[in-house]
């Protein structure tokens, strides 16, 4: 390795220097901020840049990368370094770049279209691999970008620029991938509550490896209120399920819903006065298993019905970038640094005189 | 081992031979023929090899697609090919046999494994007689040797079931082979314990079959001598054996070491370029990164990834893994980051021919993407000959902050030549040359770090990997304002950035050597401009078209993107210029487009290198429709097969203008 990326995972510049106080301003970059007016995208901006003063890291220590679509404007805004790359390669880019750089916080940013549809192959496997990256995929379920069609997660029967006679697809449940995909950190936030946003992050930061962070984010101009029944100030209570380690999983006013496990194992929803308070579900992001997770993430079919929001899975499975550093720290230390000249007569060598 | 020694039985001295080794792709044919290329290279012959062996892993055995051979020139001089046409041919079943039998001249020796040639076999191989019965044969001198049963037999006693047993039959034949050509099997037996140490039976059954083969030579009669092809006067110095993928491998191994920049590998398996993988992820010793992404896309994506963090970011690939990463190319040219692309070329489209060989991507290199989009291309011409275009590759990647392509094949790939090991203090130091503070004054007076910054020699950008502070900036697809590197959509500035980096990549060519011409007098009116693994075939005939007392130029060029400055004035010194290639004639489309030069277009795409005696025919043609002062005329085209009437493919190639 090059001093790039010093042994204890600081960088040599700045690594004795205490981090320094900074405000949301010394993260912004000097770049106009290009969403529609309205755009939910303003609001996870804001979360970011609030939060960032707060996690006690250095913005040259930072990278965000994104692929393409509206999301992925979102590293120009940022005063760290940063890449805006192609259509649904920034798992694959973050890949190549955390696994070098262990010292790196690196967030990719993303959207529906961008990591579900042409990137969904990189994402899924970047989760499964545990690499040590942040993912927050703004979910708006609409191509925006390109200007209205429906994406991998519009509802069926959805009418759009493209299926003017409503969509046929079954959309993917994102939580519900990312479990699949044995992701170690997964969670679900929205855009109208930038508090519990910037907990999540927080979260997913702390993480070490994969974080999935799904972000319900209305597009104002062509999917305005998608998530309205559920994230609008008035439905909230009734409608979000706040998951808390180690708490029943109740919501209400008077948190008079609660989540319960029948006797085929399935998740459903109930009143409490019903059934009893101790019979609720209390909530495991530890658990090992993810099955339990993935019932959580369908308990709602769409943003229309209670909705669980929160951290759902959060566990420690090894780091892919650390697992190699250790792999070739290891064969360092059994055979010693590589020589070039012995290298190039490691085969059958003989010598014309 | 004393019953290996060289008995005082009769040799024959001879200059050279060549050697086809053919069988079921079951058989162990490529692993036979590294062992005796191993065994001569150690013994101080010149050779070239070269493997060629089907794309499936064990297709339909005894037939016909499943035949696997590995060819070997083994020489008492300097050779550059494999050769043309086999003097021996061990065939070890009857599809082996029919395969190969086309390419041998009159009067080579055919050994085959006897036992194979029953009914069931050459039914399978498309025979409806015995070729050893028929005298179909006759041109030949043919050796019936019963492989199969003495090798089962001799292992009889040591517990080996005769199936098992069976498998040694390679061992066999690579042992008689040695008496043949008086080569000592001491060597061989040694790997032969240490590739099958904790396998005994297996271990025992091979040696067992070796010494057999070997003794069978000396005792059976059968022979009338054995022959011996001595040590070639070489330049002194080390030499190794190696193939294009392991000098690649280690090229980009010293140039990570010589640059000092960590090596990251994104890649994904494909054949012919997997074994640079798989040499690779052996040498984590040197803090070699390898990633097995999840497709091609990610491969050269993560290298990217990497190459933004300050690696040496490194990807591999071949036929149609070259087209999925066009689109991550395209954004490394925009980012204008140091990356390098290996592409071992096979034969195309889509899938094509895995195994075979040939040189169609070059067009695909410089326009494969869209928008206007240059980047450098470095080809390698011999096996060897990739450690040191590796190095050069990297070091354009680096120094112009660009993506680079590196054009091998699959003949470079598998073949092997003796390498003379450079010096190790002699390679080239690369300076990654990192940013390392502001560049630039803002309108408000501050220093700021902006990275699209022009060197003005090179017209390189900065390259600031993430971690120092005040080096912060934002880089991605989308078109740039010129120093800034902020978004910008402004026509003016598009244009400006579009020239400045054509610029950048066309001033590699002040950076490179001048064309290296092989003009023994500098009075040869036809030159012969070649690319990539035609090097060996193209040296060969010329030295033969020169050996007939004609003069003739050769010109094999290594930078294919930019082209060396002076190439122009080179070309023009010709009267004629004969342009070879595996392809439909893509770098001639380049000379002429770039020169107005009306080359001469001789290409083949068989899936196999040129051989020395079309190249030989070629160049004479061409030489003699110019002397005969009808140098333009279409003559040379048909003469030498040009563009057939019936639409059959000439045999040796196509001429074309």
């Amino acid at each position: 390795m090059t001093d790039l990326a010093q042994a204890d995972g600081t960088h040599t510049n700045g690594a004795s220097v205490p981090v320094p106080v900074t405000t949301r301003k010394d993260w912004s970059s000097d770049q106009e901020v290009r969403w529609c007016p309205g755009c939910g995208d303003y609001t996870i901006l804001a979360a970011m840049q609030m939060l960032l003063p707060d996690l006690g890291v250095r913005r040259e220590n930072t990278v965000f990368l994104s692929g393409i679509g509206c999301a992925a404007r979102l590293p120009y805004y940022m005063n760290t370094y940063g890449m805006h790359s192609i259509h649904g390669r920034a798992p694959a880019i973050a890949t190549g770049l955390a696994t070098t750089r262990p010292d790196l916080d690196v967030w990719v940013i993303t959207g529906d279209g961008d990591s579900l549809s042409i990137g969904g192959n990189h994402l899924i496997h970047a989760l499964r691999r545990n690499v040590n990256i942040t993912i927050l995929l703004f979910n708006n379920q609409i191509y925006g970008l390109t200007k209205g069609q429906y994406s991998p997660t519009s509802e069926m029967a959805k009418v759009t620029k493209s299926t003017p006679f409503g969509s046929l697809e079954q959309p993917f449940n994102p939580l519900s991938l990312a479990l699949g995909a044995e992701a170690s950190f997964v969670a679900r936030s929205h855009d109208m509550d930038r508090k519990h946003m910037t907990e999540m992050f927080r979260r997913a930061h702390a993480h070490k490896g994969s974080s999935f962070v799904e972000i319900y984010q209305n597009c104002n101009v062509f999917n305005d209120g998608a998530f309205e029944q559920i994230t609008g100030k008035d439905h909230r209570s009734e409608m979000l399920i706040p998951l808390v380690h180690g708490e029943p999983i109740r919501f209400g006013a008077e948190g008079e819903h609660g989540v319960v496990r029948g006797p085929d194992g399935a998740v459903d929803v109930v009143s409490v006065a019903d059934v009893g308070e101790s019979a609720l579900l209390v909530h495991d992001e530890h658990r090992e298993n993810p099955g339990l997770a993935f019932q959580l993430s369908r308990l709602s079919r769409g943003p229309y019905e209670p909705t669980p929001i929160g951290v759902f899975r959060d566990v420690d499975r090894p780091e892919y970038g650390l697992e190699m550093t250790r792999q070739v720290d290891a064969v360092i230390e059994r055979k010693g640094e590589g020589d070039i000249a012995a290298l190039l007569r490691s085969g059958s060598s003989w010598t014309v005189e | 081992m004393s019953d290996t020694t060289m008995n005082e039985h009769e040799s024959e001295v001879l200059d050279r031979v060549i050697l086809r080794f053919a069988g079921d792709s079951g058989d162990g044919m490529q692993l036979v023929g590294d062992q005796f290329t191993n065994v001569s290279a150690l013994f101080g012959n010149d050779l070239a090899t070269f493997p060629d062996f089907p794309a499936e892993i064990r297709a339909p055995a005894g037939t016909l697609a499943g035949v696997s051979a590995f060819q070997v020139q083994i020489s008492d001089h300097d050779i550059l090919t494999p050769g043309d046409a086999p003097n021996v041919l061990v065939a070890m079943n009857p599809a082996a046999l029919k395969a190969n039998v086309a390419t041998l001249p009159p009067g080579a020796t055919v050994i085959v494994n006897v036992d194979a040639f029953e009914e069931r076999n050459l039914t399978k191989a498309g025979y409806d007689v015995n070729p050893l019965t028929d005298g179909s044969l006759s041109a030949y001198t043919v050796y019936e040797v019963p492989m199969t049963s003495i090798t089962t037999e001799v292992s009889k006693d040591a517990g080996v079931k005769p199936r098992d047993a069976e498998r040694s039959k390679n061992f066999f034949a690579l042992g008689l082979i040695c008496w043949l050509y008086t080569r000592p099997i001491d060597g061989t037996a040694e790997w032969i314990k240490s590739k099958y140490e904790g396998k005994f039976l297996v271990m025992e059954a091979n040696l067992r079959a070796l010494k057999a083969g070997y003794h069978f030579g000396e005792t059976a009669e059968l022979f009338a001598s054995s022959f011996e092809v001595r040590p070639a006067t070489l330049e002194p110095g080390e030499y190794v054996n190696i193939t294009g993928n392991t000098a690649t491998a280690w090229g980009l191994i010293a140039a990570a070491k010589q640059s000092g920049l960590p090596l990251f590998l994104g890649t994904y398996p494909i054949t012919p370029a997997s074994d640079i993988l798989h040499e690779l992820s052996k040498h984590k010793e040197f803090g070699v990164r390898t990633f097995q992404a999840e497709d091609e896309i990610a491969g050269i994506g993560a290298a990217l990834g990497a190459a933004f963090g300050g690696a040496l970011g490194v990807t591999t690939t071949s036929g149609p893994g070259v087209d999925l990463k066009a689109e991550m190319m395209g954004l490394g040219v925009s980012l204008e980051l140091p990356l390098l692309i290996i592409n071992i070329q096979r034969g195309g489209p889509s899938t094509g021919l895995p195994t075979k060989t040939e040189q169609a991507d070059l067009l695909h290199a410089m326009y494969g993407r869209h928008g206007e989009s240059p980047l450098p291309i470095v080809a390698a011409k011999t096996p060897s000959h990739c450690f040191e275009a590796t190095i050069e590759a990297v070091r354009l990647a680096v120094k112009y902050r660009t993506p680079v392509i590196l054009l091998s094949d699959g003949y470079l790939a598998n073949g092997t030549e003796p390498w003379r090991l450079p010096d190790v203090a002699d390679l080239p130091i690369i300076d990654p040359d990192f940013a390392s503070g502001p560049n630039h004054i803002d309108e408000a007076g501050n220093e700021v770090f902006w990275p699209y910054v022009r060197d003005e020699t090179t017209l390189a950008r900065p390259w600031a990997p993430p971690g120092l502070a005040g080096l912060e900036h934002r880089i991605g697809g989308l078109e740039k304002a010129d120093g800034s590197g902020n978004v910008s959509y402004d026509g003016d500035n598009h244009e400006r950035m579009t020239r400045l980096r054509a610029a950048k990549i066309a001033g590699i060519a002040n950076d490179i050597p001048p064309t290296d011409v092989d003009d023994e007098d500098g009075h040869a009116d036809v030159l012969v401009v070649g690319w990539g693994s035609t090097y060996g075939a193209i040296a060969a005939g010329v030295r033969r078209v020169r050996a007939r007392g004609h003069k003739v130029a050769h010109a094999h060029l290594v930078h294919l993107n930019p082209f060396p400055a002076d190439l122009g004035d080179v070309l023009g010194r010709y009267r004629r210029v004969l342009v070879p290639e595996v392809n439909m004639g893509q770098l001639s489309r380049l000379l002429r487009a770039e020169y107005l030069v009306d080359v001469v277009s001789f290409t083949q795409l068989k899936g196999i290198p040129f051989r020395a005696a079309s190249m030989e025919s070629a160049i004479l043609e061409l030489i003699r429709t110019e002397d005969a002062g009808d140098g333009r005329s279409d003559a040379v085209t048909s003469s030498v097969g040009g563009t057939p009437v019936d639409g059959t493919v000439p045999a040796d190639g196509k001429v074309s203008r």
